[in-house]
């Protein structure tokens, strides 16, 4: 069980701000986040995308700013949990006590929840019959390849990961790549490649093809697909793949008895506390009358947390406002050698 | 100005006058219509303002922008007729336009 002054979920960009802003203070925390890597949606959806309303910084791409935060909070030594998320939080007297989906546990007297518009999941087949065949033979990320040796694959989607799977697969495996238009959008190399597959029928693609149902009785056996003039197709199957891109889910936070407002949480500006004590809520999840979902207006959301997160952790202490410009504390806690 | 009617799966519509310049998603997103998630607020980041657009109004709308197609491979049941209706923007020349919300967006 680890104990903290707060917990951040989120390692989007207003996360690792408020994670600077704790630092600042005095504070530790630990940052829980979905995705394997840091950075939130500037990771996910847009690293390569220039932003150009940073203050100060005419024009970054979602990666730098990921980069430079992570570079800024490094004087915190701050602990990161990826590939994790919360699922439950219980209040124990002063504390809230946290357990993670991989079963981790924290104790804390606060918790930041900077979770953008939810946690990033895959995107799944549209289709019930999916199903009951989820996480044993219809598979949205793949964890052992070689559990498809030999085996006949068929592998929906139109981006990198489908493609790239395909490739790799088709190797001990017999694949059928089926996308819904004839255009793909992963790399062209891949694509080069795939049709290169299907040319020396190492591979059957088809295109303008969606699922319409898999079929199978207790084990999977087939699946249908679908072009948009209703003609449909069956697919002898042992495995189905489904790569459509992430989808965000607000997901456990639901369930918090959290005020939720259209996948928002309503906060106070003075200290962006929720309707609980000790929760607060910043960045594209939290809502007040003017709120801009801009990264800029996360960071301001997260530096007037952290100083509410201050009197829950240090109840006996005052808070003093300083500078970094000229405050040995703050420049000690950044790791600055005084004179 | 333009007159814009967005039905819901189950068949609800509701007929919305919307400014030029919004888009249509804003135009949803800013009455309340249910079934428009917009979730990345309109960078065409996400699919969750996926539209039909009517088979007559699809080939009068300003053509799709790189990238349109590439989110909308991940969108819930694309058709040919879809959109992500954070990237039509509204002016008079769209007024009567009309469009289906899928069953769902994610």
């Amino acid at each position: 069980m680890i104990k903290t002054d707060a917990l951040i979920i989120g390692a989007g960009p207003t996360g690792l701000f408020c994670a600077h802003q704790l630092g600042i203070i005095g504070l530790k925390c630990e940052i829980v986040d979905n995705l394997d890597k840091i950075g939130g949606q500037c990771i996910e959806l847009y690293p390569d995308k220039p932003i150009y309303d940073i203050p100060a910084i005419p024009q970054c791409t979602g990666e730098e700013l990921t980069n430079n935060l992570i570079e800024q909070i490094k004087p915190f030594n701050i602990n990161f949990h990826l590939s994790d998320r919360v699922q439950e939080i219980k209040k124990e007297k002063e504390n809230w006590r946290v357990k993670t989906l991989n079963g981790k546990e924290f104790l804390t007297p606060n918790i930041v929840i900077a979770g953008g518009v939810g946690s990033f999941e895959p995107r799944k087949f549209p289709i019930k019959s999916a199903d009951k065949f989820d996480g044993k033979t219809v598979l949205y990320s793949i964890k052992d390849k070689t559990i498809f040796k030999d085996k006949s694959v068929v592998i929906f989607g139109g981006g990198d990961s489908a493609l790239d799977w395909a490739i790799e697969l088709s190797k001990s495996s017999k694949v059928t790549l089926i996308h819904r238009r004839d255009e793909f959008r992963g790399a062209q190399s891949s694509v080069d490649k795939v049709k290169e597959l299907q040319k020396n029928n190492k591979l059957e693609i088809f295109t303008k093809f969606s699922i319409k149902d898999v079929k199978g009785n207790g084990k999977l056996e087939s699946v249908e697909i679908k072009d948009d003039d209703g003609n449909s197709k069956l697919i002898s199957a042992d495995y189905v793949l489904g790569f459509f891109g992430l989808i965000m889910q607000l997901g456990p936070i639901l369930d918090w008895g959290l005020n939720i407002d259209k996948k928002t949480i309503p906060v106070n500006t003075e200290t962006f506390e929720t309707n609980k004590q000790g929760i607060f809520a910043i960045g594209d999840i939290c809502t007040y009358p003017g709120k801009l979902k801009l990264i800029l207006s996360g960071f301001h959301e997260g530096a007037l947390a952290a100083r509410g997160c201050f009197k829950y952790a240090r109840p006996d202490e005052k808070l003093r406002f300083e500078f970094t410009t000229t405050s040995k504390a703050v420049q000690n806690r950044l790791g600055l050698k005084n004179d | 100005m333009a007159k814009i009617t967005y039905i819901e799966h189950g068949g609800k519509k509701y007929e919305i006058d919307v400014a030029n310049g919004l888009t249509v998603m804003e135009g949803a997103v800013q009455n309340d219509i249910p079934g428009i998630d917009a979730d990345c607020g309109g960078s065409m980041a996400c699919a969750t303002c996926h539209v039909y657009v009517k088979e007559d109004w699809f080939p009068k709308l300003p053509n799709k922008e790189t990238g349109e197609d590439d989110m909308l491979d991940q969108a819930y049941e694309p058709k040919a007729n879809s959109r992500l209706s954070c990237q039509i923007t509204v002016s008079d020349e769209l007024n009567g336009l009309v469009v289906h919300l899928p069953e769902k967006q994610v």
